[in-house]
């Protein structure tokens, strides 16, 4: 019974941390066509904000309920500028956004190595976090409950915009027709940015979760950025619904292979299935049914 | 058009492939101090990869972003034999790498003593990422995975082949990679006279490398490659199976690579996971695109001017290289999507449709 659960609640909790980075990047890169790999430094951004607002809200307790809006608003600002500055100017060229914004990445990340030192700092969990229960003989800690609670608040809040507000309406609109919803009187400039700022957002609140985990440090995106995008391929372009299952999947099976292996080996194995599974689905788990060619 | 612009397009790019030729061989060893010979070099090594990454993104259309692990394929294989040479040269034809008896059981893996042999070791060194490259090409390519899908699978496969090394540390030297050689196929390699013999080695597969693509890029290949990078249907409807063009431009690439990284190994005295990891196979791209992913030196010259870059910035301003590198990035691709190479004939052509208007 260990050897299923262990990797399973940790992997459960590992997926949830997946799901968040993979949301905002499923957003900017299956609606809008935009591979931002600088999607990794604005989860670091938002760690950072959890750092910095733990200086300022000595109150443990208090700091990361001020954190989770702060990163949102820090990283999607920073979101919002490079879609201003850069990313406006190269739509409908994804490979060369995709090289632009490793560049930025690594800008970033420069940055924070020079603002907070290259050695990462500590984020304190907050009392009501700080401690276990336990499920099947296995301690689970509520931190990583309440990353599962926050990628799944995510979750709703992104699938109720996308599918209540007007807003939603119009990004929809501007997906499946750029070109018809502009004619409509969408005014599909702004339903790019807006998708910008809250796509780079998430990847805020993202990192804060992650920071209750592992501290900030400047390489923090780094680690999480390909696992991300592993996530986005294998659920298929444009569907939460896929990339909900793949962040599970991915998260669970690898897991289950750090559990037996070692987490290199399961880094690598994960990897591979990816690819064995695009052998099977090359266009995801869900695709959009075109008539487009392949 | 006048017959010496179509004599230029026949032979400009052969007689820019003698120029590199007379720069590396002739005019950088009689300037250059033996250090800075010996860092052109590495340069050198970054740029066999680069002509390769030309060859598959530039005209093929695929952005490997994970050239590194071909890289490191064929550095590690290099190492391997040179490790077991200096172990040769020390302690007989039994003996083991150094490491592996500070790390382990003073065991050697039996996948280790084929490398014993230099023949086997360049053998290797050609078909190790041939066949790595046909297999996850054929599987890649067969089922249609294009674009950015192809360029994250592909970092993702640098990612996972630098997490294994550092984890495999009793077999290939863990974080620290393979270093302290002392021979190469016999040569001692603290004596000047032989590093310049494997500088010239270098410089003149470079040459070679740049002397295939340009036959390729003049064949119906390359035709074909361009084709199917602009039109991969349309090649399809024609007859032709896309899938087959790409891999064998990802392979030839992958062979580049991996001779540049069992060239890179002797020269700069070590591989590690840092040579091959993900940010390794993204400062290949940089130069490429620097230098003009689509033309024939582009991207040879643009490898060796951020190796260049890299060095001489990182010497005097250790930190500040990486915000370069950063900005480099940001303002090539924006302004000039097909690198620096091209920016005069972009500059030329929009100034004539701003003339025209």
């Amino acid at each position: 019974m260990d050897a299923l659960t262990t990797p399973l609640l940790a992997g459960t909790a590992t997926g949830a941390l997946l799901l968040i980075a993979a949301l905002g990047l499923a957003l900017t890169f299956g609606q809008m066509g935009v591979i931002n790999m600088a999607h990794g430094e604005f989860l670091m951004a938002g760690a950072y904000t959890a750092y910095l607002t733990q200086q300022v809200v000595t109150n443990t307790d208090l700091s990361i309920l001020v954190a989770l809006p702060a990163a949102f608003l820090v990283a999607g600002c920073l979101g919002l500028l490079l879609e201003v500055s850069i990313i406006a100017w190269m739509y409908r060229r994804p490979l060369d956004t995709l090289l632009v914004t490793v560049g930025v990445g690594l800008l970033l990340r420069q940055l924070a190595k020079d603002v907070f030192g290259a050695q990462g700092d500590p984020v304190h969990t907050p009392g009501w976090l700080d401690g276990n229960i336990l499920v099947f003989g296995y301690h689970w800690p509520y931190r990583q409950m309440f990353t599962i609670l926050l990628a799944l608040a995510a979750l709703a809040g992104l699938g109720a915009l996308l599918k209540y507000t007007s807003y939603g309406r119009r990004i929809r609109a501007t997906v499946q027709n750029r070109d018809l919803a502009e004619t409509m009187g969408v005014s599909t400039r702004s339903v790019d940015r807006v998708t910008f700022f809250v796509g780079s957002g998430l990847a805020g609140i993202g990192g804060v979760a992650v920071s209750l985990i592992s501290g900030t440090n400047p390489n923090l995106g780094t680690t999480y950025i390909i696992s991300a995008f592993l996530v986005v391929v294998a659920g298929g372009l444009g569907q939460l619904r896929g990339t909900v299952i793949a962040a599970f999947t991915v998260g669970i099976v690898t897991a289950f292979f750090t559990d037996w292996l070692s987490s290199s080996m399961a880094q690598v194995l994960t990897f591979a299935l990816v690819v064995v599974f695009l052998q099977a689905r090359p266009q995801g788990l869900f695709t959009v049914r075109t008539r487009g060619l392949a | 058009m006048s017959s010496l612009r179509r004599w230029s397009r026949t032979w400009g790019p052969l007689l820019g492939i003698a120029l590199v030729a007379i720069a590396l061989l002739v005019v950088a060893p009689a300037v250059l101090s033996p250090f800075r010979l010996n860092n052109l070099g590495k340069y050198v090594c970054w740029a066999i990869a680069g002509v390769g990454i030309g060859l598959a993104w530039g005209r093929g259309g695929m952005l490997v972003m994970g050239q590194g692990v071909f890289f490191g394929l064929g550095g590690y294989a290099m190492a391997m034999h040179l490790k077991l040479e200096a172990a040769m040269a020390t302690g007989g034809p039994a003996a083991i790498p150094d490491f592996m008896v500070l790390y382990g059981d003073a065991t050697m893996p039996g996948w280790w003593e084929p490398f014993r042999s230099g023949t086997f070791t360049v053998f290797a060194i050609v078909a190790l990422p041939a066949v790595v490259a046909t297999v996850l090409g054929y599987a890649i390519f067969k089922r249609r995975v294009k674009g950015a899908y192809f360029a994250i699978l592909s970092q993702a496969l640098a990612v996972a082949f630098a997490t294994l090394l550092i984890a495999t540390i009793k077999q290939t030297g863990g974080f620290n990679g393979l270093n302290q050689f002392t021979q190469f196929f016999g040569y001692n390699l603290y004596d000047p006279v032989n590093k310049q013999m494997i500088y010239s080695i270098a410089a003149v597969v470079l040459v070679v490398c740049l002397l295939v693509v340009w036959q390729l890029y003049r064949s119906r290949f390359g035709e074909l490659l361009v084709a199917t990078r602009d039109a991969e249907e349309r090649v399809r409807f024609l007859g032709h199976d896309p899938a087959n063009v790409k891999l064998v431009a990802f392979v030839l690439a992958a062979v580049m690579a991996s001779i540049g990284g069992a060239l890179f190994a002797p020269i700069t005295g070590i591989i590690s996971p840092s040579d091959v990891d993900a940010t390794a196979s993204i400062l290949l791209i940089a130069g490429v695109a620097l230098g003009g992913r689509a033309l024939l030196l582009g991207p040879a010259l643009g490898a060796i001017a951020v190796g260049y870059g890299r060095t001489t910035l990182s010497e005097s301003f250790p930190d500040q290289w990486t915000y370069f590198l950063g900005l480099l990035f940001v303002v090539v691709i924006l302004f000039f999507p097909s690198g620096l190479g091209s920016a005069w004939s972009q500059i030329t052509s929009r100034l004539r449709r701003e003339g025209a208007a």
